[in-house]
């Protein structure tokens, strides 16, 4: 299957997502979004790498989404919409788009710097770096860092897989990937066992 | 067997161990203690990459353990720098339990040090980012365990240390494309620009190091001083490495500039916000940024010439920067049981009730300002006395940094003993704790009047290992 037609869709995909992870405030939507972010990531990955190692980009995104998405059942819900919603809603996607108009000038010069990586990949690459590091910089809670990271980690990964095919850099991103998911998992527990306990005192 | 297996299996499967023997954390402590102290023992005399003979059995002790493709290699170079961290481990470990820690300092604690052993041994050295990243992730339940709130320094620690991850990988494959072609001087940069950017993050410089004042205000202050010790200090470790190995960088006309203006701003900026802290936490954190400041000034000086004393007084610089921060942390550790916060207006008069400790804290801050006869100044003085040479205005601004965390110490002791003439003075501290903290301002006065019985022995390590020629 030649993947590299598949590019282009990818790149509207992994916008779409990383937009849906900024704007969203219910955890479902924002794991969902996550878990379909990895299907671009593996597709982008498998340009570069043989299917069969690209996969574990899949499965390692995914394994995440459900460790955070389990976390996040356990806990009670507190988000509420707040006052000054839809505005800060706005504000996030014209942010976004300014931030999709600068990738996509600078995306071309970067080529230049590194040519192994593809146009397309370079293209999701950027939008998912920079939604990433976006979302780092509006949210606070610890979902949304989490989300946040990995979304930077994973636009950095697909530029990596052009220049890296080592297993084991391979295999300790993985881990690095579900570590953060897991780091995230604790610390969004943590506060439920504190109300627990004084529950119990 | 191999030395990898020494260093980063033993500890990493002892840590899983220790998990199963979480109940009884007296014994852990005690078990993690004398295997960290065993380590770095059998670091300072064991010879690596040579034959000796176990009873009947000869045994080849090879410095090379290979793994999916990569090598994880600790040989002669890497001894100096086992000692060091497999000690500061031990010496962490002991005092754990009269610190209150949490059941999981122990085992975590092991399990980051074997992550960041094998972050030192990894070849190529740049995927000692991905390695650091691992006990970045591993060390959270240290800072945040089970019964503590989540505050805002825990998750910016997670973000700006992994956000520095990917900036050393990429020039970690810029390198590579710079030893295939003789000399590309835009590629050096470039790699240059990524590699001190993730180093920045990761080594908390200004402005990446809000998250360790917010970590020594939010965490338990001896688990943040652990993290504040060995994080940065193995980083600066792998940063010394990178800048032997790769002696391009080293050639770069800015780059000694560079990480001296980086340090001095550290330095002062440091000194100058301590100064001014209101809480002791917070100004734990900034004494461990001062501290990596001037690791980023001997860093500079050591660029210029590696065949020198000066990698004797880098590894020399980190044991009274951790007999240091350990030693504040402990006080502090031991005050916030007896009081409500760290903040000075609530421990006004505390120092009445806990003189020892008192005494402790203010030594240990004295110390790290470099207060002559005291563990830091022998380290600090052929410091000043190569940097007067180089820059006599930058030497100057570390005085004023160190001055300002001076200030910050004689507004603590001020604060402690400070009270009515009612309140009668006496010691309330347990006979452990006083052993513990007597025991730590011993090593800092003794360290501090008579360098000359340990500090010839830590500055002739490089030496003794055969790092640089006599």
């Amino acid at each position: 299957m030649n993947l590299e037609l598949l590019a282009l869709p990818m790149i509207l995909l992994v916008s779409l997502t990383g937009v849906g992870l900024l704007i969203s405030i219910d955890w479902r939507v924002s794991i969902g979004a996550l878990a379909l972010q990895y299907i671009g990531v593996f597709v982008f990955v498998a340009i570069s790498w043989p299917i069969e190692m690209a996969i574990v980009k899949l499965v390692a995104g995914w394994m995440a989404s459900v460790v955070l998405a389990l976390a996040n059942a356990g806990i009670s819900e507190r988000q509420s919409e707040g006052h000054g919603f839809i505005s800060k809603r706005l504000f996030r996607l014209l942010a976004a788009g300014l931030v999709g108009l600068v990738i996509a000038s600078a995306a071309p010069r970067i080529a230049v710097y590194i040519p192994a990586v593809a146009a397309e990949q370079l293209l999701g690459a950027g939008i998912l770096i920079g939604l990433g590091l976006l979302h780092l910089g509006l949210t606070s809670g610890i979902l949304h860092v989490i989300l946040g990271l990995l979304t930077v980690l994973a636009g950095f990964e697909i530029i990596y897989a052009a220049v890296e095919s080592s297993v084991l850099v391979a295999g300790l991103l993985a881990v690095v990937n579900l570590g953060l998911a897991l780091v995230g998992a604790y610390l969004m527990v943590i506060p439920e066992l504190v109300v627990a306990e004084e529950e119990l005192e | 067997m191999t030395a990898p297996l020494v260093w980063i299996l033993i500890p990493a499967i002892l840590s899983v161990v220790m998990f199963g023997l979480i109940r009884w954390q007296i014994l852990v402590t005690i078990l993690g203690t004398i295997c960290a102290f065993v380590l770095a023992i059998t670091a300072w005399l064991l010879p690596v990459k040579e034959q000796f003979l176990l009873g009947p059995l000869t045994i080849n002790f090879s410095d090379t353990w290979s793994v999916l493709g990569r090598r994880f290699v600790l040989g002669a170079a890497d001894r100096p720098s086992l000692v060091i961290l497999y000690l500061a481990t031990a010496f962490f470990f002991g005092a754990a339990y009269i610190a209150h820690t949490n059941r999981f300092f122990v085992p975590v604690g092991l399990a980051m040090v074997s992550l960041l052993t094998a972050a030192l041994a990894v070849e190529p050295f740049l995927y000692a980012a991905l390695l650091i990243e691992m006990a970045v992730l591993v060390s959270v339940p240290l800072l945040t365990p089970p019964d503590s709130q989540v505050g805002k320094g825990i998750l910016r620690y997670i973000t700006l240390l992994s956000l520095g991850m990917p900036f050393i990988l990429l020039a970690g494959w810029m390198l590579s494309g710079i030893e295939t072609e003789v000399m590309n001087e835009p590629l050096l940069l470039r790699a240059s620009l990524l590699i001190g950017l993730g180093f920045s993050l990761q080594l908390a410089i200004f402005p990446f190091h809000s998250w360790i004042p917010m970590l020594g205000k939010e965490s338990h202050p001896y688990a943040a001083a652990f993290i504040f010790t060995m994080i940065p200090g193995a980083i600066t470790l792998i940063v010394l490495g990178f800048l032997e190995q790769l002696p391009l960088f080293s050639a770069i006309p800015d780059v000694q500039l560079v990480l001296r203006v980086m340090g001095v701003t550290m330095v002062v900026f440091a000194g100058l916000w301590a100064a001014f802290q209101n809480n002791l936490g917070s100004m734990l954190g900034y004494a461990a940024i001062l501290e990596i400041g001037f690791s980023l000034i001997l860093l500079s000086l050591l660029a210029e010439n590696f065949v020198s004393e000066g990698l004797g007084v880098f590894y020399a610089m980190l044991f009274p920067r951790g007999l240091g921060l350990g030693l504040w942390a402990l006080a502090l550790a031991l005050l916030r049981t007896r009081t409500e916060s760290l903040d000075l207006q609530d421990i006004e008069g505390a120092g009445r009730i806990l003189p020892v400790t008192t005494g402790a804290l203010v030594l240990a801050q004295f110390s790290l300002a470099g207060l002559p006869l005291l563990a830091s100044f022998p380290i600090r003085l052929p410091i000043w006395g190569d940097l007067s040479q180089v820059s006599p205005a930058i030497t100057i601004w570390t005085l004023v940094g160190c001055l300002g965390l001076l200030f910050g110490g004689m507004r603590t002791l001020a604060m402690l003993v400070i009270g009515s003439e009612e309140q009668v003075w006496k010691v309330s501290e347990t006979r452990g704790e006083i052993l513990f903290l007597v025991a730590g301002m011993m090593l800092i006065f003794i360290w501090g009047v008579f360098p000359q019985w340990i500090l010839p022995s830590i500055v002739d390590l490089p030496f003794k290992f055969a790092l640089v020629g006599p």
